[in-house]
């Protein structure tokens, strides 16, 4: 199998998730979509574990997962805060940002 | 031989489980710190029998530690013989004489048993074969253990027991507490911390329990969070605490890798001895140290947390001031003291850096002890003092009499913490002129158990504070026939001031307090059992500690009870170890430093007795600051009968004496010492506005604004992309990582 | 993907069956990719993502990623996307289609991925060429996964763990009813 299926496959997600993150107004879609992102980057690592034959690109792979799982529950906390404050999680309406 | 061989191998089978299961006394500890941190809030108002049951079980553990060392120290008589013992135990029983060799033999003609290292893998970062801790080596792996000898079963002892005590009065001080569990917890976690410290056999462990002990303070000072001085006091504890730590990061680190990349303090202590370690690193590493032993044990100028840590619960003052938190520091230099003594000796001198430090503040910290009012910051300042002449006397040499008055200390300092706890208990207040006096005919036992820690503190004999006090002035050599380590003139000088300061001080706050007219509102009373139990005991060990290590030239108990302390506790076999100064006693120099003493309370006393005898509610208030001439008069007291007519003489010269030094130290640590650190801030500050008006303001914008209509025009099209939408600043990010993506791969 | 490279090196069966698998997993997990961030229904779109999070499982073991497979299951299959779900039903999303899920603005955003996706395939494509994953390839065993997390990587894991901890707490906080 070519290195690059995967790499391309991966390029593929990222960029969906990309898309799906700039697209979204609501929040908890937005999130899905960068855990888009992230296993498309999972899987690059993984891949480039197989391809030169160490089990540094699994481990990483690992905490990624684990890393996104902490940020499914804090970010799913904030989306939840912002809609009990604003009764909606269009994050589009979430501009206190502006100055 | 078969029954004695095996009675023997029995008391030492005994004595090393105590010695390799000793992780149970701060894990006991922990545990109760997470029971009552879970459970607590079920038992409600009785949320403290868990943190009392562990504590005391603790207690039991470090006392049967303490006797399985002492015993086996009894019964060593150096290398040879035990070798000799170990033979015979081979022949009856090998089992036994295994145990032997490994914990006795090592030590090889020493006066007293090899430290014993228990240790586990704690982690190895790798590399290491078969992934254990086998090869300490390679500094491929951390341990984690216990390290007992008689440093820390002496401080093991200390810590439960005065923790102990502090749980105990606690239940009754703060009963009622809205937050009661979360109390008891952090006692727990504190002494928890402080045991793990003490047992650390690596440095990595020591900054651990370190920084446990700092945030534990940090939480405790701030239990009342809710009046601003309280959490303003916790923060300014934990930031100067902070300052020290970045130094023993840096020690510890630099010790690390000098000494072989090894965390164990055994083996650095030998490779500072033994030159491993260059003398430069040496002093770089050990000021970085003393840095962190100037934050936590409150020295001379980073003393000023102390004082105001004072906001914490009077227990917790108490236990930070005796047992666990400020002692850290000075158990830390008795731990490394190879690396603090070869590090800091003066080059061209044979002073050592930490006799300066010691003494400056032993004497600074007894100044600013006069002019406090409330009755709790005298207190704190005589602990700065005595931690003063704690450090001193390492400096000069004398480590055992340096331990001996930290123990000393620790009892009769709990005391005189937990006295002023039950005062105020009862007072409601810890102002000694306006809210107390008198208190003599309302509280008789705090009276009593408070006079009897004083007269420790003041060194009056035969109490504890007396045997450690002259045991450090001996050691520093000076007076003739002493020995010791060397001729240390200014400690010396620094120590027979403080003697002074300490009992007029001291004498001075007995009679704001207790003599007199109570001068508060309402009727004071007696604090009930669980208050004044601590404290009895506390002021009955405060007259007997100090013959635990009495000279043995001393006649009737020397020969039998003396230097036990000494032959106990010092360090011994299998360790290789400065020259501790053991400084022949003087009866001569006893009498002197008492005398010092005894003038300086008759002094005192002599002026609030005639004061009080003019106005019964009278403080030294009403005359200005003539009136608190009493130190000066230490120095006049063959002119005491001249006092109503010199008044106004004596005030003057008092007042340019003791009065403006006091003032001056005060106002130096008010002042100086606290506008250095404001003036750092308003530097940085100044800086930034300097940077802002002519460096940002001038020439940056003067370039934008030099690109006029250009700016102004992007600008409007920048105008809009700030939007304040997320999506839309991803989009610009996404798209802009794009393009300089497609930038780099066409530059490439 | 040339033609020549194809028949040098996929002489192996067993390779190309992988492959065959492969591309029928990727299209499988692009189209309900796709179908994800376009969908005007939020259940949908959380049942699609199950689907490319599974088959990045399948893609895990085609790479011998044993571990990594199935933790990717029990993780994301298992925990996170209860959690997107709860999320969904907390935030009370409709079940069923909804209107006005996107921005007017799509067309940006989809600027913005096709040019991302053309830089990277580019570069991908241009560095690695032909290479191809090592026929001899053994499977990552999960013994030595742990042996590499637990000793190596030991630091790394324990500041993961502190982190798990702190988020914890920290969607605790930010989440609890005052």
């Amino acid at each position: 199998m070519f290195l690059n299926q995967f790499l391309l496959f991966a390029a593929l997600l990222f960029c969906i998730g990309v898309y799906g993150v700039l697209t979204r107004k609501n929040g908890v879609l937005i999130l899905m979509s960068i855990e888009l992102i992230l296993n498309a980057v999972n899987i690059n690592l993984v891949a480039f574990g197989a391809f030169n034959g160490t089990i540094a690109g699994q481990v990483f792979a690992l905490f990624v997962i684990a890393v996104a799982a902490a940020e499914v529950g804090v970010g799913l906390a904030i989306v939840l805060l912002i809609y009990r404050n604003r009764r909606s999680i269009d994050v589009s309406e979430a501009d206190l940002l502006q100055g | 031989m078969p029954i004695f061989a095996a009675e023997v191998a029995n008391t030492f089978e005994m004595n090393s489980w105590f010695f390799d299961n000793a992780w149970l006394i701060p894990a006991l500890m922990a545990a109760s710190f997470v029971v009552t941190l879970f459970f607590g809030k079920r038992l409600g108002a009785k949320a403290h029998v868990i943190g009392v049951g562990a504590v005391a079980a603790s207690f039991v553990l470090a006392l049967l530690t303490a006797y399985s060392w002492i015993s086996q120290v009894e019964g060593y008589d150096g290398g040879a013989e035990n070798a000799v013992v170990a033979t015979e135990l081979a022949a009856g029983d090998e089992f036994a004489a295994e145990d032997v060799t490994s914990h006795n033999v090592e030590g090889g003609g020493a006066a007293t048993p090899a430290p014993v290292v228990t240790s586990v893998c704690w982690f190895d970062t790798g590399d290491a074969p078969n992934n254990n801790c086998d090869d300490r080596g390679a500094a491929k792996a951390v341990g984690i253990g216990t390290l007992i000898d008689g440093q820390s079963v002496m401080m093991l002892v200390v810590v439960t027991f005065i923790s102990l005590l502090v749980h105990v009065f606690s239940t009754d001080y703060v009963s009622g507490d809205r937050r009661y569990t979360h109390y008891f917890a952090f006692l727990s976690l504190f002494t928890a911390s402080m045991l793990f410290m003490v047992l650390a056999s690596s440095t990595l462990q020591l900054i651990v329990g370190w920084e446990l002990v700092g945030v534990c303070s940090f939480v405790l000072i701030g239990h009342w969070w809710e009046e601003k001085p309280n959490s303003d006091a916790a923060m300014k504890a934990f930031l100067t605490n902070r300052v020290g730590d970045i130094g023993l990061l840096i020690g510890v680190s630099i010790l690390f890798v000098t000494a072989g990349n090894t965390f164990d303090i055994q083996t650095i202590n030998n490779a500072a001895l033994t030159g491993v370690i260059s003398q430069n690193s040496l002093l770089v590493a050990s000021l970085a140290l003393m840095a962190a032993v100037m934050s936590k044990s409150g020295q001379f100028i980073l003393h000023t947390w102390l004082p105001d840590a004072m906001a914490g619960p009077t227990p917790v003052s108490a236990l930070i001031h005796a047992a666990t938190m400020v002692v850290a520091g000075i158990y830390m230099i008795g731990r490394l003291y190879p690396v603090f003594w070869e590090g800091l000796s003066i080059a061209g001198s044979n002073l050592n850096a930490m006799a300066l430090i010691g003494g400056i503040t032993t004497v600074g910290g007894g100044l600013l002890a006069f002019v406090q009012r409330d009755i709790k910051k005298v207190l704190a300042y005589s602990t700065v003092s005595q931690l003063g002449y704690m450090v001193m006397a390492l400096g000069v040499g004398a480590w055992t009499a340096a331990m001996f008055h930290l123990f000393t200390h620790a009892i009769f300092k709990a005391c005189l913490f937990l006295g002023a706890g039950s005062v105020s208990h009862s007072v409601h207040s810890f102002d000694m002129k306006n809210d107390m006096g008198g208190l003599r005919k309302y509280m008789p036992k705090t009276f009593i158990t408070f006079m009897i820690a004083t007269g420790a503190l003041i060194g009056l004999p035969p109490l504890a504070g007396f045997w450690s006090k002259d045991e450090i002035l001996a050691g520093a050599g000076v007076w003739s026939g002493t020995g010791g380590n060397g001729t240390y003139y200014i400690p010396f000088i620094f120590g027979l001031i403080t003697a002074g300061l300490t009992a007029a001080y001291m004498t001075r706050t007995i009679w704001l307090v207790f003599f007199g007219q109570y001068r508060g509102n309402g009727t004071p009373h007696e604090s009930g059992p669980r208050i004044t139990i601590p404290l009895s005991i506390l002021a009955g060990l405060a007259v007997v500690v100090g013959f635990l290590n009495v000279p043995e030239e001393l006649p009737l108990i020397g020969s039998r009870f003396g230097l036990k302390f000494q032959n106990w506790f010092e360090p011994g076999g299998g360790t290789v170890f400065p020259v501790i100064a053991h400084a022949k006693p003087s009866f001569s120099l006893a009498i002197v430093a008492t005398g010092i003493g005894l003038i300086s309370i008759f002094t005192v006393w002599t002026y609030y007795q005639r004061l009080y005898a003019k106005d019964s509610r009278a403080t030294e208030v009403t005359g200005g600051i003539r009136d608190r001439s009493a130190l000066a008069r230490a120095g006049h007291t063959v002119l005491v009968e001249k006092y109503y007519l010199d008044h106004l003489y004596t005030g003057v010269i008092a007042g340019s004496t003791k009065g403006w030094l006091a003032r001056s130290a005060y106002w130096v640590n008010q002042n100086i010492i606290d506008n250095v650190i404001n003036y750092t801030g308003k530097g940085a500050a100044a800086t930034g506005r300097f940077l802002y008006r002519y460096i940002d303001q001038g020439a940056i914008d003067g370039t934008v604004n030099g690109t006029g209509l250009t700016a102004l025009s992007v600008g409007g099209i920048l105008r809009r992309m700030q939007s304040g939408k997320v999506r839309q600043y991803a989009t610009l990010m996404f798209g802009a990582a794009t393009v300089l993506a497609a930038i780099f791969i066409i530059a490439v | 993907m040339s033609a020549r490279v194809l028949a040098q090196e996929m002489t192996n069966t067993e390779e190309w069956v992988a492959s065959g698998v492969f591309y029928v997993i990727a299209l499988v997990a692009l189209v309900a990719a796709v179908r994800m961030v376009t969908t005007n229904n939020v259940v949908h779109a959380a049942l699609d993502l199950l689907v490319v999070l599974a088959s990045v499982a399948a893609v895990y073991i085609l790479l011998g990623a044993e571990f990594a497979a199935a933790t990717q299951l029990l993780v994301y299959v298992g925990a996170v996307m209860v959690l997107m779900l709860f999320g969904v039903m907390l935030t009370r999303a409709q079940i069923g289609a909804e209107e006005d899920l996107n921005h007017e603005q799509r067309w940006i955003g989809g600027l913005v991925a096709v040019v991302l996706f053309a830089v990277m395939a580019y570069s991908l494509v241009e560095a690695f060429e032909d290479d191809v994953l090592p026929a001899d390839r053994a499977v990552q065993r999960t013994q030595e996964v742990s042996d590499a997390i637990f000793s190596t990587y030991i630091v790394p894991f324990e500041a993961l763990s502190l982190l798990l901890l702190a988020a914890l707490i920290g969607a605790v906080v930010v989440a609890r009813r005052d």
